[in-house]
């Protein structure tokens, strides 16, 4: 980005969205921490962030563009559409992770749920007949699932002080090794926290159902 | 005058940008001036105009209140509501043809078409004829000319629905700069920022479509945080509901089903509105029909109107609690409430509001035209007139790619704000494979088949190579229109990779192109119709005069050869009398009343001695 000239006056724009030179908008950056102003940071400060969206959205969106040119059309369409896709992912603090790992080169698939997590075999077995009970109408099976489900809810804000306590660690890793490992813990935190979040959905519907 | 004084010079060098509301009912076309939006009256001062079109049986099409009266009198040949058809295929609209006297012509599959008269019209064509209206009315209204609009469509619209209202514009000679949500539009025309940042819900209930949107306002943006609705939700249910009641009524009264009999129910129709609009303001009224020498008249109070409709303002509660879930708020953390669209002004839809939002809604503004304003706002900010404000709408359906087994992957979710883009990478499953196969549906159901298809993209002369090995990358983004625009990579070469789309419902833009390109014509063919026609009148107005004058005296006291001269310019005028060329006519015309000069001398002589001799008596 540093080396790029502006399409239009041909001026350096040293990465900036608007030419410094003639002022034109310029192809966007599809890196949403770099869309941002951010440094590629876990944690972030989610007032600040919504600011910055305002801001960029006043200065890119179509809207302004109307009576541009064809070229500065197409790059207000580009960079508001990564704007809008940016401040979705990194609002949200598990996508946001998941976006910082693939950046990263880790592979964040759908887990499958035929793998549970060890040390969640027992719960989810027990949770399965409660379900099954539930079905043929055996109400006693209900108080049994509110247990699940108030269970499961703790489980899963446990994760969510799990993953937070890793974010800060990676924010202040020093090293591209260190905060690689931390990457690797994080991503077998999500994948817990994803199964968990399913298992409380589900009993959800069932005790809504 | 004093706006000599006032000439602004940035309107003189920039096209006016107008903002349209292109209702089921009524339709309305408005534009920004110095002081704020301002809805553009018709020639008669009217502000609504009927989004009725009819086709005349000389053939030519009118739109709007002439188009309204031809609906009693010729409801075969007229089409309303036909909002409920754009972008919708024949497969979809069997509710719509139980209840509307559509007549769909053969051979439309993708797309809908009506058959009025010997002609047959896409919705979109239809809608175009009553924009065309709106774009004269600007223009006579503003002395210029007017080819750039915003116009609202329904917050739920899918992109077909969308698409179809962009063509309609285009067909219209329209270029349209924006299609912006109702809801919406509507709260940009409230000027709720101007009081305070806080969370509005706006809650429209039209002609045929129901939409619910939360938004978040912050120093002058409005951003969506989500919408809801029902496309198929609106007055009209409420008129139809009466309708059925009345025919049963009348069936029992007079021994006769007149539900097939299209005046018959045309009347009733207008009926039942006029009960239905008064029952707002007083609590009992009557519905009146008198047809061919009967009458019918039936009592009806607001209590039982209410009772009949409570189902139909029911089923509006449902989207606004998966609106509010979906923008995770509770009710109670809406701090203002906008009512849109006509149907709001029953108390019973007022009242469920209240109870539901927990706060008193906004009536301040006319809910018929505030979509309107707020489109002339949204213009104002195309122009860049206004500055303070922006709007950050969202797409109110998921888009997804038909995968293995028909399930859908869904690529951008609901409720995303617009542009909104996402890229897959697509392969090829077989060596030497040329092409590959996109199926794009919107919808929220797990499987294809449920969703709404909207288009099949074909990647095209993708390089022969082993399965597995191609590498095309698929941009999918929403725009501010909330239309979907592909394009693809090949991530091997960085070159476009070609695609072509086909449109699940709606037109080609060949077919669009055919389209304006006929309109021209007609509207040509239309232009010198008329100018004829209106030659003609005067032709007939002339030779009327002359043939009494040939009674007069003054005829006798010409010479043979006077005589002679306009006998021939008379049959020169007969011969070009059913020409289409008005220009001719109006020669013709002249050049008579050129050689009956000395004719009128005499008679008006004659006259003039004749009344001096009465006054000597």
């Amino acid at each position: 980005m540093e080396g790029t000239r502006c399409w239009q006056c041909g001026q350096p724009t040293a990465g900036a969205l608007f030419c410094p030179s003639c002022n034109h908008l310029q192809q966007p950056t599809s890196d949403y921490y770099k869309f941002f102003g951010l440094p590629q940071k876990l944690n972030l400060d989610p007032g600040d962030l919504q600011k910055r969206f305002y801001s960029l959205s006043r200065q890119l969106h179509p809207d302004r563009f109307t009576r541009s040119t064809p070229t500065e059309r197409q790059y207000s369409l580009e960079a508001t559409a990564i704007l809008n896709d940016g401040y979705r992912v990194l609002r949200d603090p598990v996508s946001r992770a998941e976006y910082v790992l693939r950046q990263r080169g880790f592979d964040v698939g759908e887990q499958r749920s035929k793998d549970v997590p060890p040390e969640l075999l027992e719960e989810v077995f027990e949770l399965n007949m409660a379900l099954e009970e539930l079905k043929v109408g055996d109400e006693s099976a209900r108080e049994q699932l509110e247990e699940s489900r108030a269970r499961f809810r703790s489980m899963r804000d446990e994760v969510d002080s799990q993953l937070q306590q890793l974010f800060v660690r990676y924010d202040e890793s020093a090293d591209q090794d260190s905060a690689n490992a931390i990457l690797q813990e994080i991503r077998g935190v999500l994948n817990r926290r994803r199964y968990i979040r399913n298992l409380v959905d589900q009993v959800e519907r069932e005790l809504a159902a | 005058m004093s706006s000599t004084f006032q000439i602004d010079f940035s309107a003189a060098h920039k096209p006016v940008i107008v903002g349209i509301d292109l209702g089921t009912t009524n339709s309305l076309v408005a534009f920004m001036d110095l002081t704020g939006p301002k809805v553009i009256p018709g020639p008669e001062g009217e502000r609504l105009v009927p989004s009725i079109v009819s086709v005349r049986q000389d053939g030519e099409v009118v739109a709007g209140n002439p188009a309204r009266q031809l609906l009693i009198e010729q409801p075969d040949r007229t089409v309303y509501s036909v909002k409920r058809l754009m972008g919708k295929g024949v497969s979809d609209i069997g509710e719509e043809l139980r209840l509307f006297p559509f007549r769909i012509a053969e051979g439309s599959e993708s797309v809908v078409r009506l058959q009025l008269g010997d002609r047959t019209f896409t919705p979109p064509e239809i809608s175009a004829h009553v924009l065309r209206q709106l774009k004269q009315n600007a223009e006579a209204y503003l002395g210029r000319p007017v080819t750039q609009a915003v116009i609202t469509v329904p917050a739920y619209f899918n992109d077909a629905q969308r698409q179809a209202t962009k063509d309609a514009g285009r067909i219209a000679g329209l270029e349209v700069l924006r299609l912006v949500n109702e809801p919406t539009a509507a709260s940009l025309a409230y000027g709720l920022d101007k009081r305070k940042d806080g969370v509005i819900a706006v809650y429209d209930l039209g002609g045929g479509t129901f939409d619910i949107s939360i938004l978040r306002l912050h120093e002058g943006i409005f951003e969506v945080l989500a919408t809801n609705g029902d496309t198929h939700l609106g007055g009209d249910d409420i008129d139809n509901r009466l309708i059925q009641i009345a025919l049963e009524d009348i069936q029992s009264e007079w021994g006769e089903d007149i539900g097939k009999n299209r005046e018959a129910v045309q009347l009733l129709r207008r009926a039942v509105i006029q009960a239905k609009e008064e029952l707002s303001f007083v609590p009992v009224t009557k519905i009146e029909l008198e047809y061919q020498g009967k009458a019918y008249r039936r009592e009806l109070t607001r209590d039982l109107f209410e009772k009949l409709i409570a189902d139909i303002v029911e089923r509006t509660l449902g989207p606004c609690r998966d609106c509010l879930r979906d923008a995770g708020l509770s009710p109670e953390q809406i701090d203002e409430v906008v009512l849109v669209g006509g149907s709001t002004r029953i108390p019973l839809v007022q009242k469920a509001v209240e109870t539901l939002f927990k706060a008193r809604p906004h009536t301040e503004l006319n809910p018929d035209e505030v979509v309107a304003l707020g489109a002339a706002v949204q213009a104002g900010i195309l122009a860049g007139d206004v500055q303070d404000k922006l709007l950050l709408d969202v797409t109110p359906l998921s888009l997804g790619i038909e995968t293995m087994g028909g399930v859908v992957s869904k690529l951008i979710h609901r409720n995303s704000t617009i542009p909104a883009s996402a890229t897959e990478i697509f392969t090829t499953g077989v060596d030497g494979q040329r092409n590959v196969l996109i199926h794009v549906v919107q919808g929220e159901r797990e499987l294809a088949k449920d969703c709404r298809s909207l288009a099949r993209f074909d990647l095209k002369d993708i390089e022969p190579m082993p399965a597995g090995m191609a590498r095309i990358e698929v941009r999918f983004l929403i725009d501010a229109n909330g239309i979907l625009n592909v394009s693809a990579r090949d991530l091997r070469t960085g070159k476009e990779q070609s695609v072509d789309v086909k449109p699940s419902y709606g037109l080609t833009d060949e077919q669009v192109e055919a389209m304006i390109l006929e309109s021209y014509e007609k509207a040509e063919e239309d232009i010198r119709e008329r100018q004829a026609r209106e030659a003609r009148v005067e032709a007939d107005t002339i030779m009327n005069a002359l043939e009494k004058a040939k009674q007069n005296d003054a005829w006798l006291e010409l010479t043979d050869e006077e005589r002679r001269t306009i006998d021939e310019a008379l049959n020169r005028l007969l011969m070009v009398y059913h020409s289409d060329d008005h220009l001719l006519i109006r020669q013709s015309i002249e050049h008579l009343n050129n050689v009956t000069m000395k004719l009128a001398e005499n008679m008006m002589n004659s006259a003039v001695s004749n009344a001096l001799k009465g006054t000597k008596l």
